[in-house]
């Protein structure tokens, strides 16, 4: 089975001989696809599902930059507020950013760029995505009756002793929708482990499963320890046991390493995927294989490793040893190192390459862009002096959603524009993707730019009115927050205009390497029609034809 | 799919013989080996984010057992030794009955195989009525941090924290028990309708590490509660 003359097949004209049934039309009906074993339906039924918190957690950022718009409190009180953005904290991080790339592209592609016929366990699959919901429906239920103002940290003894909201559902909700990114990453090691096709060796894998696979483990081995600490803040709401309370002896510094421990390396989660679709892409892009693949591979492993001993720099104003700040600040320090390994070697691949302008490329300039000043800032908050200064400031606000919106959204979106053509088999207009893009990108600087100032100016974050000084930085935020949000709602429109109306893709529409675009668009509900056979390195673009639909 | 089963067939009907047709060979694999493999690394990946788990538990005790070592010494000595050794030992022969019928399954002894599912059911049942008894003691004793505790004259107030924590670890441990109930019902089913073979018996295997490693758990929390300081106080 020669797998690159499948892959050299006809680049720009869509095959209309003989297509069997893809994995969209095999069946109908509602129960087809509630009861699906399907990787590839899974992944829609998850992408609906993120969609949906996706909006409801930029509802609530609306209406936080609506607020900051004054310097005075007069849209909100200080209560609703905090409400406010914590429910925008706690949907996107846990219900948005944490399974988007992994559960939606990472259940599309993993098995089909390894050449198998599913994950290793589709049950469990398809478990995880109830289990997902049914945790979403106990933070919904806690929105629905007034929601939580622990901000979405739940820092004790506040959300254990004080905090008068819904926390002890949100943190069941939490705790339930840990074990769905739990039995994801658990699906996806064993699949990498067990289900490659013949001649798929670990160094020919798609630079995507290498940081699919690292995300994994960080699932594995990090959501049980943020599972156990919201339980436990549960259980001291439910049964006062005083883990945290410092009147009976407890600490709530104790909290802020079981919480931290977790959702450090949370961040890897969100970010290290939208890394592996970048790599694919600036690879696809560029008609080059990615400069250094060991090096970019190896980076993946390095980030998640680093990123387990990191946590305390969050700590650093929280009263901890000197000596154990300084270690934590030299290790953030190292875990940039992996970092700038991906950003570098990205950079040399473009170099000389043979650039293609398609809208999933102009994602990846934007990430790369603000993924660079996210990192960087990110030093400055390693630094122990500075962070004295700038923490709980404006300045973590921005660094965090530049690497948060600016990394993993950026990278989410421009998966979701290189893979459309594969999942839906049809293209979308290009040139309204472009557009989104740089709105995007735009509307993204534009919004948190000014906070970086704000921050170092000394506005702290989470309080709903600011002296007047700071508004003009506050109006640029909030204007740049509505050309975001257009740029997030284009790509709604013009995706749902393409399922009806959009061209058919073809199996290549980019004339990209990979078994994932050997195979027909959509693919069939058994992925291949043969098993494929791997004979070539990955991203080996020397033998193929420049020409892109 | 007809068409995808029958490659299928076609593909690896003549290297693997029968195991292609197997009722138990899910269609996504290629062999029932594979397919084992699959589980089996699964189930390991589930034990160390379950290690995980309980670790968070357990950073925490090691935390508070550094700053209040009277409190544990004195919360230790309130615990029932009797009960807690001789739970130790149920649950040590409940691994030892577990690992028997993973053997009967494997050799395809089917009396035996619900015979020892049976008898490891019934083990679990008595530690968990034994830690009925032992919970039930500290509910009358009044020393239920949060619903009932009070302390006794001289005794230092971080006990409270000893015996939260006493309860969150066991009682997680024991949720992880009747879990296991759960499981070993559903295996025992499979096993009374002779479902398993020598040739496929993954889940019993896989119901088997997950006991065992409850058992493990209890294996640690025993010495680490009801074992703190002891010499001393027999001195």
């Amino acid at each position: 089975m020669d797998t690159t003359a499948v892959a050299r097949a006809p680049l720009d004209t869509p095959e209309t001989a003989d297509e069997r049934p893809n994995y969209l039309n095999a069946e109908y009906g509602w129960k087809s696809w509630l009861f699906t074993l399907d990787h590839k339906r899974i992944a829609l039924l998850y992408l609906i599902s993120v969609t949906f918190f996706f909006a409801l957690g930029g509802t609530f950022a609306a209406i936080i930059r609506l607020e900051l718009l004054t310097p005075e409190g007069d849209l909100l009180g200080p209560d609703t507020y905090n409400r406010v953005f914590t429910m925008h904290g706690i949907i996107m991080v846990f219900f948005f950013l944490i399974p988007a790339i992994p559960a939606v592209l990472g259940n599309f592609l993993v098995p089909i760029m390894i050449g198998a016929k599913d994950l290793a366990m589709p049950r469990l699959n398809l478990a995880s995505w109830y289990v997902y919901n049914l945790g979403g429906l106990f933070t919904l239920w806690a929105i629905v009756n007034g929601g939580v103002d622990t901000g979405w940290t739940f820092y004790t003894p506040f959300s254990t002793t004080y905090s008068n909201t819904y926390v002890v559902p949100t943190a069941i909700g939490i705790f339930i929708t840990g074990f769905s990114s739990i039995l994801t990453g658990l699906n996806f090691i064993v699949t990498i482990h067990r289900m490659r096709a013949p001649g798929m060796t670990w160094f020919r894998m798609p630079l995507f499963l290498w940081s699919t696979y690292a995300t994994s483990l960080i699932n594995v081995l990090g959501t049980p320890v943020i599972a156990i600490t919201v339980l436990l803040v549960a259980a001291e709401r439910i049964f006062h046991f005083g883990f945290f309370n410092p009147a009976v002896g407890g600490d709530p510094v104790l909290f802020q390493h079981l919480f931290w421990f977790y959702s450090h390396p949370a961040v890897y989660i969100m970010v290290l995927p939208a890394m592996g679709v970048v790599s694919e892409l600036v690879a696809a892009g560029c008609r080059k294989p990615v400069f250094g693949y060991s090096f970019v591979a190896f980076s993946s492993l390095a980030i998640a490793v680093f990123g387990f001993v990191v946590w305390a720099h969050h700590l650093f104003v929280a009263g901890i040893s000197p000596y154990s700040a300084m270690v934590f600040s030299f290790l953030s320090f190292a875990v940039a190192i992996p970092s700038a390994v991906k950003t570098f070697n990205w950079t040399a691949t473009m170099y000389k390459g043979a650039i293609w302008w398609k809208s999933p490329m102009f994602y990846v300039f934007g990430f790369m862009g603000l993924f660079l000043v996210g990192g960087l800032t990110g030093l400055f908050l390693a630094s122990l002096g500075l962070d004295v200064h700038l923490h709980d400031t404006y300045f973590v606000v921005a660094h965090f959603h530049y690497i948060m919106v600016g990394g993993a959204i950026m990278g989410f979106f421009a998966g979701l524009h290189y893979y459309w053509p594969k999942i839906t088999g049809r293209m979308y207009n290009d040139t309204l993707g472009k557009l989104s893009a740089v709105l995007v990108f735009v509307g993204f600087n534009l919004t948190f730019f000014p906070q970086f100032i704000l921050g170092y100016l000394g506005m702290p974050r989470r309080y709903h009115a600011y002296p007047p000084e700071f508004q003009v930085f506050n109006v640029l935020s909030s204007a740049g927050a509505s050309v975001l949000a257009i740029g997030y709602l284009l790509p709604v429109l013009y995706f749902t205009y393409s399922i009806f109306k959009g061209q058919a893709a073809g199996n290549n529409p980019w004339g990209a390497t990979g078994l994932e675009w050997t195979t027909q668009s959509p693919p069939l509900p058994e992925n291949f029609p043969d098993q494929p056979v791997v004979t070539e390195e990955a991203y080996d673009y020397s033998k193929r034809e420049i020409k892109v639909a | 799919m007809p068409d995808a089963l029958a490659a299928h067939a076609e593909a690896h009907g003549h290297s693997h013989g029968h195991a292609a047709h197997h009722p138990d060979l899910q269609h996504h694999f290629e062999t029932l080996e594979q397919q084992k493999e699959a589980s089996t690394l699964g189930m390991w990946i589930f034990i160390i984010q379950e290690v995980m788990f309980f670790g968070g538990l357990l950073a925490a005790y090691m935390l508070y057992r550094i700053w209040y070592p009277t409190a544990w010494s004195e919360g230790s000595a309130e615990l029932n030794i009797q009960l807690g050794g001789l739970n130790t030992v149920v649950l040590i022969l409940s691994s030892l009955t577990m690992a028997l019928a993973v053997r009967a399954a494997q050799t395809g002894k089917q009396k035996a195989l619900v015979g020892f599912l049976i008898a490891t059911i019934a083990l679990g049942t008595v530690f968990l009525v034994v830690k009925g008894f032992e919970y039930h003691d500290k509910w009358v004793l009044h020393h239920v941090p949060g619903l009932n505790f009070q302390l006794e004259e001289g005794q230092v107030p971080q006990i409270a924290i000893f015996l939260s924590l006493y309860f969150a670890l066991t009682g997680l441990h024991a949720l992880h028990m009747v879990i296991g109930f759960v499981l070993m019902s559903v295996i025992l089913w499979m096993a009374l309708r002779k479902r398993f073979t020598p040739e496929w018996y993954t889940p019993v295997e896989m119901a088997g590490l997950y006991w065992h490693f409850v058992d493990i758990v209890w294996i640690f929390l025993f010495p680490l509660l009801y074992l703190v300081d002891r010499a001393h106080q027999v001195q």
